[in-house]
């Protein structure tokens, strides 16, 4: 070509215009023109090949996820009711004003003109930074919550003016009994990253890619019953496929699956009986758990103080967790379940169904008690509560009187081996496997327990303060309401159950909780009726719990125990500021009633409230009372001005005071 | 008469490439039905629009070569002083001042440009004799370089390219020496960071997308990641007529101007695609078969040049669509909307008509 054109130069310089030969080298040129477009033409095709063909695929995914908008449909959260049909927890519907940040050109000045139509507080923007910060752009951010119907109207009309910003409606959780009950109840709170982090690894356990049963949903269980059936109450999320714009509008609904609302929990507990619990523990601190022996239901489940949970729904504020989380009081600790404290004398009537099982305690043995118990070959006195002894006690009087002498030697012919071994049928040292979380074992010791904690032998006078209920020995108040349904109940361990039923979000179907039987321990009846006998002298005159029994229409079995504070660690820094009213003892209380047909069982701790059966033991009687009698406590309820009514012996209120 | 009348105004028409162009402009008008959101009155517009162009044409193709040839230098010198006026007067829109207001008319003449420019410059080859000389070249340079720095001035890249083109391409037909071409491409190249600080910001922003639409997929990349998106997702057989979601849920921008090409592509898939392709191609061979037969010298540069015009058009739109070139503002010639650009178009093919109807008479 270049040579070509050479000899066109070289040959037409001088000569004048040739026609055919000028028009031939124009052919030429158009010639190469020609080729090149050719060859573009040729890019453009294969290029067209490679992406219509090649990476059709690709852009197919691409045009689908360009023009398919997943919105996910939020189920409503099952209900929770008590054994009347009481609403414990309930959804609400509320306006919310909310912004999609990558929507929105100028944040700032959207939110300060925003604020000039409804008010948005500095707690609200602090909020919406937080969760801003957590959040895609993309994804709609929470500004204003609970917009009232006027403001709600107001922005509405002005929603024209701010490109981004949307007026949505949510479900908020709300808890209608407030503070009643809410350790058991539990609360909801913001999904936070360790939720999303176990919620995507129960998804990829179930073989899911991700989770995405939690999109749209913002809240979840975070205490209670609330976390414990999270997967229950939170239901299916459906979906909507919507086709959208480029502006992200829906033009049509594609496919739609609804959501299958979460499941409502029907509780064995009454509300009522919960009520009159916690108020009859007043201002003081403690725990009561009440089971149906037999089935294993929880009638009340009470930890004293409590707090509203309605406060985690939104957010707690920063002030009102400070107030929960440093009272002294310690109102978020789930007390019946992780409270741990020494059963004392409560740990007795245990201990003689294990000696007379064991046959080393035998009627008609006994002892003449001089107020205090020596181990063979030594000479250090265990003492007894009451320094001059009870006098001749058999099995049956030592429970009545809580003689302790009885027990020390019991214990050391027991054994701690067979001590524990045997108690732990009444489920001491195991989670009871009540339908909560964060159980603790607390603690019942063994040598290998002590060897492998301490790096130290059992000595035998540890035994014998086992024996009474001190020492090692550690109950969540759970454990002491189980081993006394478990007593009442002969020995058959049944799992205690909040839930008793659960009625199913989809088709409404109530299912009830099946009954688990979770330990069997042979007991003689012969035994079991001494250990009662003695357990219902207890509320009888001469008793420890004389004035818990007065007037009472039906027999009751129950044991009274006092638990030394100072110099026993209780789990957490609980005593760390304490004043000398938190040194007193523990006061604690264990029952269950009609004793010859046990339809209700028991445990009462009132921290710092010195005596069982003064303190506890009356708390006990107004929840047993309204259980089986339907009576409601006098109104106001001030002990004092109600004098017992037929004068209890002097002996046995000086008696009471002790033990 | 009558029959004679009528031969002598279909004469004019070379009925192959009028065959080819009217099937073009079915095509277009189908798209843009699509690509309108169905809006049949848009439709009727362009219509409007090409029954003018049409119209245009026909009294083109009329006009002997001849004519064409003298009128070459008055339009060139109308057009610049024209331009030299939107320089002065010029009306401004969206940052560019193209637009002259005329009394009653506001005009666009940098459009005029396009055809006067070819024009100007095969007139100037054609009185030269044989081999152009350094001088032509230069004449040619400041001939065609007046025109370009006042169009890149607006600033109209696109238009601008184009009217380049069409300039260049009357040199190289005229024997622009091998040399000297190469000499420019080294020169180019060696200019080219000059060049490059010369252009504007969003000029340049275009540039860097094409290479990597993801930097920016909401701004400057958006236009040729959706583009990418609607042409691959046609596939080999397409969405169908009015089933192209890019397209109808307006995921594609400006996609009944420079970008109906992507709605083409989604909807009527690599068929279609191609079957487009080769009417284009079709039109090119046509254009140069005429270019080739040119009774003389201007004819056949004329000619030439409005062939590759129309081919570059086609390149450069259908290479910014599908992602091998930067975004600039070039329509698909024939199809995409807007009266102006196809009034010009079909301007030029009437020359290239006129040129056809007055070819030697002695065939090849």
């Amino acid at each position: 070509m270049v040579s070509g054109d050479r000899l066109f130069r070289m040959n037409f310089r001088s000569e004048l215009r040739n026609t055919p030969r000028e028009q031939y080298f124009f052919r030429l040129r158009l010639i190469v023109a020609g080729v090149v477009a050719l060859a573009c033409f040729g890019l453009l095709a294969t290029r067209l090949f490679y992406l219509q063909v090649i990476q059709y695929d690709h852009y197919h995914t691409l045009a689908e996820s360009n023009r398919i908008s997943l919105v996910p449909s939020v189920p409503n959260r099952g209900l929770i009711l008590d054994r009347n049909g009481v609403l414990l927890a309930h959804n609400y519907f509320v306006y919310t004003l909310e912004i999609v940040p990558a929507k929105v050109k100028n944040l700032e000045q959207t939110i300060a003109e925003l604020s000039r139509l409804v008010e948005i507080s500095s707690l609200d923007l602090k909020r919406f930074r937080k969760l801003r910060a957590e959040r895609h752009d993309f994804e709609s951010v929470l500004l204003r919550t609970r917009l009232n119907e006027e403001e709600a109207a107001r922005l509405a009309v002005n929603r024209y003016r701010f490109p981004g910003v949307e007026i949505r409606s949510r479900q908020l959780r709300h808890y209608p009994q407030g503070a009643l009950g809410s350790h058991l109840v539990g609360y909801i709170g913001r999904i936070n990253e360790s939720d999303l982090t176990r919620l995507h690894a129960e998804a990829v356990k179930r073989g899911e890619e991700t989770d995405s049963n939690y999109l749209g949903t913002d809240q979840i269980g975070k205490a209670g019953l609330e976390q414990y059936y999270e997967t229950r109450l939170h239901g299916v999320t459906g979906a909507q496929q919507l086709e959208v714009n480029a502006d992200g509008q829906a033009v049509r609904v594609l496919s739609s699956t609804p959501p299958v609302s979460g499941d409502n929990l029907m509780l064995s507990v009454d509300s009522k009986l919960q009520d009159i619990a916690e108020k009859a523990f007043g201002t003081r601190r403690g725990a009561l758990v009440a089971l149906d022996p037999a089935t294993g239901k929880v009638l009340a489940f009470v930890s004293m103080p409590t707090f509203d949970p309605n406060l985690f729904v939104d957010g707690i504020d920063s002030d009102s967790w400070r107030e929960l989380n440093e009272s002294l009081d310690k109102p978020l600790i789930n007390r019946p379940l992780r409270g741990r404290y020494p059963p004392g004398s409560t740990f007795k009537p245990f201990v003689a169904i294990a000696g007379l099982e064991a046959g080393v305690r035998q009627p008609p043995f006994s002892i003449s008690d001089p107020g205090f118990y020596m181990l063979p070959g030594q000479t250090h006195r265990y003492r007894d509560w009451k320094p001059e002894g009870h006098g001749v006690v058999d099995i049956r009087r030592a429970i009545t009187v809580s003689c302790d002498t009885f027990f020390y030697g019991l214990a050391h012919d027991l054994g701690i081996e067979r001590l524990s071994g045997f108690v732990s049928h009444f489920g001491f040292g195991k989670k009871s496997g009540i339908d909560l979380n964060g159980e603790s074992e607390a603690l019942l010791p063994t040598p290998t327990w002590k060897q492998k904690r301490w790096k130290q032998p059992w000595y035998p006078g540890e035994t014998l303060i086992v024996g009474i209920g001190q020492g090692y020995t550690l109950v969540t108040p759970m454990q002491l309401a189980q081993a006394t349904a478990i007593l009442a109940n002969n020995g058959v361990a049944v799992r205690p159950h909040l839930v008793d039923g659960i009625q199913e979000g989809g088709s409404g179907i109530t299912r009830p909780m099946v009954l688990e039987t979770v330990d069997k321990v042979t007991l003689d009846a012969k035994n079991v009726e001494l250990v009662r006998e003695g357990m219902m002298d207890v509320t009888r005159p001469g008793g420890t719990a004389a004035s818990v029994g007065a007037g009472a229409p039906y027999t009751i079995a129950a044991k009274t125990g006092t638990a030394q504070v100072v110099g026993i660690k209780q789990g957490e820094k609980y005593n760390a500021n304490s004043i000398d009213e938190r040194h007193r003892d523990h006061a604690l209380f264990i029952a269950y009633a009609p004793a010859e047909d046990p339809k209700i069982a028991l445990a009462v701790i009132v921290e710092n409230g010195g005596h069982g059966g003064s303190a506890a033991g009356p708390i006990a009687r107004q929840v047993m009372d309204y259980y089986l009698l339907g009576k409601l406590p006098p109104a106001p309820a001030p002990a004092k001005n109600a004098p017992p009514a037929k004068p209890v012996n002097a002996d046995a209120i000086e008696e009471e005071l002790h033990d | 008469m009558i029959k004679d009348l009528l031969r002598r105004a279909i004469g004019h028409f070379d009925q192959f490439l009028l065959g080819a162009l009217v099937l073009a402009l079915i095509v277009s008008m189908f798209v843009q039905y699509s690509a309108t959101g169905q809006d049949m009155a848009r439709v009727t517009n362009q219509m409007g629009s090409m029954l003018i162009a049409l119209a245009l044409m026909w009294s083109v193709a009329c006009l002997p070569p001849r004519v064409l040839q003298q009128i070459a230098v008055p339009v060139y010198v109308l057009g610049m002083l024209l331009l030299v006026g939107v320089a002065l007067f010029g009306e401004t829109s969206h940052g560019a001042r193209r637009w002259l207001h005329l009394g009653v008319m506001r005009i666009q003449p940098s459009e005029l440009m396009r055809i006067a420019v070819p024009m100007m410059l095969a007139w100037y080859f054609a009185r030269r004799e044989a081999i152009p000389r350094l001088r032509d070249h230069l004449v040619g340079a400041i001939l065609l370089g007046m025109p370009l720095l006042l169009i890149l001035k607006q600033p109209d890249l696109g238009t601008a390219l184009m009217i380049g083109a069409s300039g260049f391409y009357v040199l190289f037909l005229a024997g622009l020496s091998w040399r000297l071409l190469l000499g420019f491409v080294v020169m180019g190249s060696a200019a080219a960071p000059f060049l490059w600080s010369m252009l504007h910001d969003y000029q340049r922003r275009r540039i860097e997308i094409l290479f990597d639409p993801q930097q920016d997929p909401l701004g400057a990349g958006y236009h040729t990641i959706q583009a990418g998106i609607a042409l691959g997702s046609g596939g080999v057989a397409g969405k169908g007529w009015l089933y192209g979601t890019q397209s109808q849920l307006d995921f594609l921008p400006e996609r009944h101007t420079d970008f109906i090409f992507a709605v083409f592509g989604e909807e009527f898939g690599l068929v279609g695609s191609l079957l487009l392709l080769l009417l284009f191609g079709a039109i090119i061979v046509r254009g140069l078969v005429i270019a080739s037969n040119g009774s003389n010298t201007y004819c056949r540069l004329l000619a030439g040049s409005i062939t590759l015009t129309f081919f570059t058009y086609v390149f450069v739109n259908m290479g910014m669509v599908m992602g091998l070139l930067p975004v600039v503002g070039v329509p698909l010639p024939l199809v995409s909307y807007g009266g102006t650009s196809l009034v010009t178009l079909l301007v030029g093919f009437g020359i290239l008509m006129s040129i056809q109807a007055n070819k030697k008479l002695v065939a090849t």
